[in-house]
């Protein structure tokens, strides 16, 4: 089964800690949405009041076209998948499996049937009658999916399952997750604070900080074109430059940095449409500095800086960049492997004018 | 190299005193429990299992030692089901004076037996209730609430907070929580109570003997056969209440912190 949900205008207070603050959203049935945002900015406290564990303090959420804000966990069509698994300890895997059937009062024969049916699913048919402890924390994670999924709820939520995992193990179970969210087409919500895992899983990722939505779309567009600079920032390295915009029309806007001015079109303003006066930031990705020389498309040039630092990173050299026209913030830069820098070397900078995001400078910059 | 042999000598000297100093009465109870004689003082005459023999045909013995043991399993169940139940709502629920209500729940443990004895025998008396096994009971169950509850209570931690969620998320009722996930989690500390609570139940006496009236418990009836004198057969029934209460610390060790290990 699967539902959307509507999250309408949802606030949580607690004592004077506004953890969350009108928030909305909606999910379609059958994405896989992921919350992405740093501890405390009230990416757990929604999930919390999607599962029922918190009700909000003002605010409406809707799964299918019910109202369900005030329903108990037990009552909603939506299971979680705690952080530290929660499996029975006493239970057997297969009858932790079937608990759920159990509760809504199928037979034994039925519910192992069933229970074994999603073991297989999660491929621990073998280890049906272990008991948790005699399981790796990944297998556990596994059963503590086949748990959830096994009352076919119309919401799966994900409370950071992945957190105790190891490096590799995480990255192999992000692709289980995702493959078995599209099979059983079931409307996922997933909490994390790991960027690169919301961009292997997420359909669509939701980036919070401080109780608000920052941010909201594909990765490859939160990524590309964010739309605030916590967002800009939160989802891998980025190089802030300020500036101005002198004039503005419909098409495009004449902007001054300490870099040069550029001529950027009004697209590239993601947050707002630029005007004359505005104090802006645009934001530049370490990858998207290229050599002058080598363009494909319209290219700003940004005039030339010094290698103040680099490392080798397999797949792309990490420098620290000084440009040659001001003593402001050194960039970061990610050249291609082939390119052979050296420090002190000058090196000419240059980005696509379709890679430069222009966002509201931050009150109290420049 | 010398030093080493007397210092080591001399620590197995202290430890063999340590042991003899708490096992020689047993010991001695035990062995004298064989006398081949009508008095268990030394020496020793001869091997015999007469006062076995006398000790299984004496019905009062007898009587005694089913009451004891009703009495021993009845009150341990309800201590235990009182204890878990305080335990579980002090535990998950935020109630009023909660830190008070926890020491005056552990509080009985602090106050003499003798004592606890006698304010039952003033209440029970003023609430003309007859004396009978149940008020005995009723007495084990004042004593060893507090331990059952110490117990249940210490083992509830956090960690089950979240799996109590799952189960309620997954479609369980309260009770359903607490019967199929709480208890059975925390099996292994409440057992522990149980078990404990029976031992001491099964040797109290000054309980017993303030509360009982034709109905005794074992403790109260060798008490009353030590009256008339020394006697072998005290020797032997003694060994056997001894039996009873190693055989139940076995079962303890074996069950309970045999799978704890395993977890």
């Amino acid at each position: 089964m699967t539902a959307p949900v509507s999250i309408e205008n949802v606030s949580k207070t607690f004592g004077h800690f506004k953890a969350l603050d009108k928030v909305s959203l909606d999910i379609r049935a059958g994405e896989f949405i992921v919350l992405l945002g740093p501890s405390g900015c009230g990416k757990t406290t929604l999930l919390s009041i999607l599962g029922g564990f918190l009700s909000p303090s003002s605010g409406r959420v809707v799964i299918g076209d019910r109202d369900m804000t005030f329903v108990t966990p037990a009552k909603r069509p939506t299971t979680t998948m705690f952080q530290d698994y929660a499996l029975f300890p006493h239970m057997r895997l297969v009858d932790n499996v079937g608990f759920g059937l159990r509760m809504r009062g199928l037979g034994k024969a039925e519910r192992d049937k069933k229970a074994l049916g999603f073991l297989d699913l999660v491929g621990l048919k073998a280890s049906a009658g272990k008991r948790p402890h005699e399981l790796s924390g990944g297998q556990r994670q596994r059963v503590a999916l086949a748990r959830a999924l096994a009352v076919d709820p119309e919401v799966l939520l994900l409370d950071e399952p992945l957190g105790a995992l190891d490096l590799k193990l995480r990255r192999q179970m992000q692709d289980e997750l995702k493959a078995i969210q599209k099979r059983v087409g079931t409307t996922f919500v997933h909490v994390t604070h790991d960027q690169e895992e919301a961009m292997a899983i997420a359909d669509r990722i939701v980036v919070m900080n401080q109780g608000r939505i920052e941010d909201f779309g594909p990765p490859s567009q939160i990524y590309m074109r964010p739309r605030s600079l916590f967002s800009a920032g939160f989802m891998g390295e980025v190089n802030f430059v300020s500036g101005r915009v002198r004039a503005a029309d419909a098409s495009s806007a004449e902007v001054e940095t300490s870099l040069g001015n550029l001529a950027l079109p009004a697209a590239n303003f993601t947050a707002a449409a630029p005007k004359a006066g505005d104090a802006i930031t645009l934001t530049i990705r370490p990858e998207h500095f290229r050599g002058a020389d080598k363009s494909d498309g319209p290219m700003f040039t940004l005039g030339e800086a010094r290698v103040a630092g680099s490392a080798f990173f397999g797949t792309h050299y990490r420098c620290h960049l000084q440009p040659c026209a001001t003593d402001g913030d050194a960039l970061v830069a990610h050249l291609p492997q082939s390119s052979d820098v050296r420090d002190g070397e000058i090196i000419p900078l240059a980005v696509r004018a379709a890679d430069v995001v222009a966002l509201p400078a931050a009150s109290g910059t420049l | 190299m010398l030093r080493r042999i007397l210092v080591s000598g001399v620590s197995w000297a202290y430890l063999a005193l340590v042991y003899a100093f708490i096992f020689l009465p047993v010991a001695v109870l035990v062995l004298f429990s064989f006398q081949d004689g009508r008095l268990p003082v030394p020496p020793f005459n001869g091997f015999s299992t007469q006062w076995y023999e006398a000790v299984f045909v004496d019905r009062k013995l007898m009587a005694a030692l089913g009451n004891s043991m009703l009495v021993a399993i009845s009150s341990s169940v309800v201590s235990c089901v009182l204890g878990f139940l305080a335990a579980y709502s002090l535990a998950r629920y935020k109630l009023p004076g909660s830190a008070l209500q926890r020491g005056l729940l552990i509080a009985p443990m602090t106050v003499s037996y003798l004592i606890i004895a006698l304010g039952l025998l003033a209440l029970l008396n003023a609430l003309h209730m007859p004396l009978s096994l149940l008020t005995v009971g009723i007495g084990h169950v004042v004593i060893n609430l507090p331990l059952c509850f110490a117990i249940i209570y210490a083992s509830m931690g956090d960690h089950q907070i979240n799996i109590e969620r799952a189960a309620r998320d997954l479609g369980a009722s309260d009770f359903k929580v607490m019967t199929l996930v709480t208890a059975p989690m925390l099996m292994p500390s409440i057992l522990a109570a149980f078990f404990l609570s029976v031992t001491f139940s099964w040797d109290e006496f000054i309980i017993a003997f303030l509360l009982s009236r034709f109905d005794v418990t074992l403790p109260v009836e060798i008490w009353s056969m030590l009256r008339s004198g020394l006697n072998p057969k005290t020797n032997a029934i003694g060994s056997l209440v001894f039996l009873a209460s190693v055989a139940l610390l076995l079962i303890l060790e074996f069950s309970l912190f045999g799978r704890t290990k395993k977890q």
